[in-house]
């Protein structure tokens, strides 16, 4: 299948579809953040996890379509706000769905993998009724759209960078909280031994709540990021959640080094074949690699290693 | 300080612990005996929170426990140091320490820990779960006692301790009792640490205390006969 092209062509094809692949990343990065956290601490599988995403989507769509309208002049800015607002959103309706639902089902990882599994229906067909089923789109800033050609062959679109600091910005805050802040060692604590973290003073249940909310924020910001690469619909966070477990479980559950490493490794992979193949194939071909490196490495890529 | 009336313990319908009457007073040691599946740990997990009681009174210092949740009972004053340590192993030794602060609301170690545990400085950026067994006992401890607690309850802190160290612990936990001024209730197995550390025994057997001694003046061969197997 290389066989059609000249060398320089195959770099720059590889170069641009590598910065294609960005954008996947950095949702694949911040979607599997939440879920890695909220899986790691509370042991519970948060389907409805594409939902929260899309929440965060239709508020930076609520957004730009306010900037437009009442402050054209900000327009340019609406994107920074978006995503603060639509982290709130998704942290405010996670705190809620933690406090309804979540909590009364601990140590029944089944119930909630249902449980979860409806909310994100109830949140569909919400969506649908609010919004309406055709999907939409936010049109960027003109200084986000456009590329930088840095050859003549390869060109690196601008919203992707963009998406792409932020991300890692996300990310090191993230990893800042968890390891380095007072909350991060009570939420590490309660990962190891609930009732032993109980035990020595730590109140679980609001560490939960926070954490479930944290884990829905990020996503919401994954969702603000969604609708620089895609248009927003009711079902488009279904298409994410199965990747996105993909992603936790490569990577290895509670590192989070390990989740981006495997995140940009299968978006990165994703993108460049499906140059090549066909958008299915290239999906096969990463499952199945994945599937073999999983069989190999059953604990992910990065497993912190202790005595236990 | 620390009082049980009528205290019984449950699993399902199957008691465990039946009807205990304890006071354990200011600045005192009690330990409990008893062999194997008398109902030690069970008493102790159920004092903190972990196991639910079925009926009674646990008090500390007029304030009834039994409502509250853990972590409310920690905040109390209550500290826990479990059987088997459990400290958390991929945290560092420091951060296991910490984790008892939240109770207590203080911003740093105190000092007077380290002091107690010259060990856990030299450790302090390890990994808790690289610990050997005595540091790791001696972890458990210090993160109690970061808790600020009026009352520390331990669940045989000698299991799985080389024995020239037991008697060291021993020491350790009446200088803690010394300096801070707390009570200490401890179980155990091991007789010759009890003799050590306990100002009064008691025997539980069955779920039930049915013999009870100060220290001064213990008749060892007899509490040693409950122990035998």
């Amino acid at each position: 299948m290389f066989a059609d092209y000249s060398m320089p062509e195959l770099m720059s094809i590889f170069a641009m579809q590598g910065f294609a692949g960005l954008s996947l990343f950095s949702i694949f990065v911040l979607m599997a953040l939440g879920l890695a956290i909220i899986f790691g601490q509370m042991g519970v599988i948060n389907m409805a996890h594409g939902e929260f995403m899309i929440l965060g989507a239709y508020t930076t769509y609520l957004t730009a379509g306010l900037f437009e309208n009442v402050m054209p002049g900000l327009y340019g800015i609406y994107f920074f706000v978006a995503m603060f607002l639509a982290f709130i959103a998704s942290a405010l309706l996670g705190m809620l769905v933690e406090w309804l639902m979540i909590r009364h089902l601990y140590h029944r990882p089944l119930d909630t993998l249902l449980a979860t599994w409806g909310l994100s229906l109830i949140l569909q067909q919400a969506y649908r009724s609010i919004f309406g089923a055709r999907e939409v789109g936010v049109s960027l800033p003109d200084w986000m759209m456009g590329s930088i050609a840095v050859t003549d062959l390869v060109e690196i679109p601008i919203n992707g960078l963009i998406v792409m600091v932020l991300t890692l910005v996300i990310a090191t805050l993230v990893y800042l909280l968890m390891f380095r802040s007072g909350w991060g060692r009570q939420v590490r604590a309660v990962v190891q031994n609930r009732p032993m973290a109980e035990a020595v003073g730590i109140d679980t249940g609001k560490v939960d709540r926070i954490t479930f909310a944290l884990g829905c924020g990020i996503a919401g910001v994954a969702g603000a990021a969604f609708t620089m690469i895609g248009s927003t619909g009711p079902t488009s966070g279904q298409l994410y959640i199965v990747d996105t477990f993909l992603v936790v479980v490569f990577g290895g559950a509670q590192s989070l080094l390990g989740t981006i490493a495997s995140a940009f490794t299968i978006s990165q992979a994703q993108s460049t074949m499906e140059f090549f193949l066909s958008g299915s194939m290239a999906k096969v071909l990463t499952l199945l690699v994945v599937v073999g490196i999983l069989m190999l490495r059953p604990q992910g890529l990065f497993a912190l290693k202790v005595r236990r | 300080m620390l009082k049980l009336q009528n205290y019984s313990v449950a699993y399902g319908q199957s008691k465990v612990i039946h009807d205990l009457q304890l006071d354990v007073g200011e600045n005192e040691i009690v330990a409990v005996v008893g062999r194997n599946g008398m109902g030690k740990t069970t008493l102790m997990k159920s004092m903190v929170g972990m196991v639910p009681a079925r009926e009674g009174v646990l008090s500390m210092q007029g304030v009834d426990l039994m409502p509250l949740k853990s972590h409310q009972r920690v905040k109390a004053g209550l500290g826990f140091v479990p059987q088997g340590r459990m400290i958390f192993p991929t945290l560092t030794v420091k951060e296991n320490i910490e984790t008892g602060l939240a109770a207590s609301g203080r911003k740093g170690i105190p000092a007077d820990l380290y002091e107690l545990f010259p060990v856990l400085k030299d450790m302090a950026s390890r990994k808790g779960g690289n610990l050997s067994g005595g540091q790791q006992q001696q972890l458990a401890i210090a993160r109690a006692l970061a808790t600020d607690p009026k009352v520390l309850i331990l669940d045989e802190p000698t299991e799985g301790i080389q024995p020239s160290i037991i008697q060291e612990l021993a020491r350790t936990l009446r200088k803690i009792r010394d300096t801070r001024g707390l009570s200490i209730l401890v179980s155990e197995q091991v007789l010759s640490f009890v003799m050590n550390v306990a100002d009064r025994i008691l025997v539980i057997e069955k779920g039930r205390f049915v013999h009870q001694e100060e220290r001064e003046g213990a008749n060892q061969e007899k509490i040693a006969a409950y122990l035998a197997v």
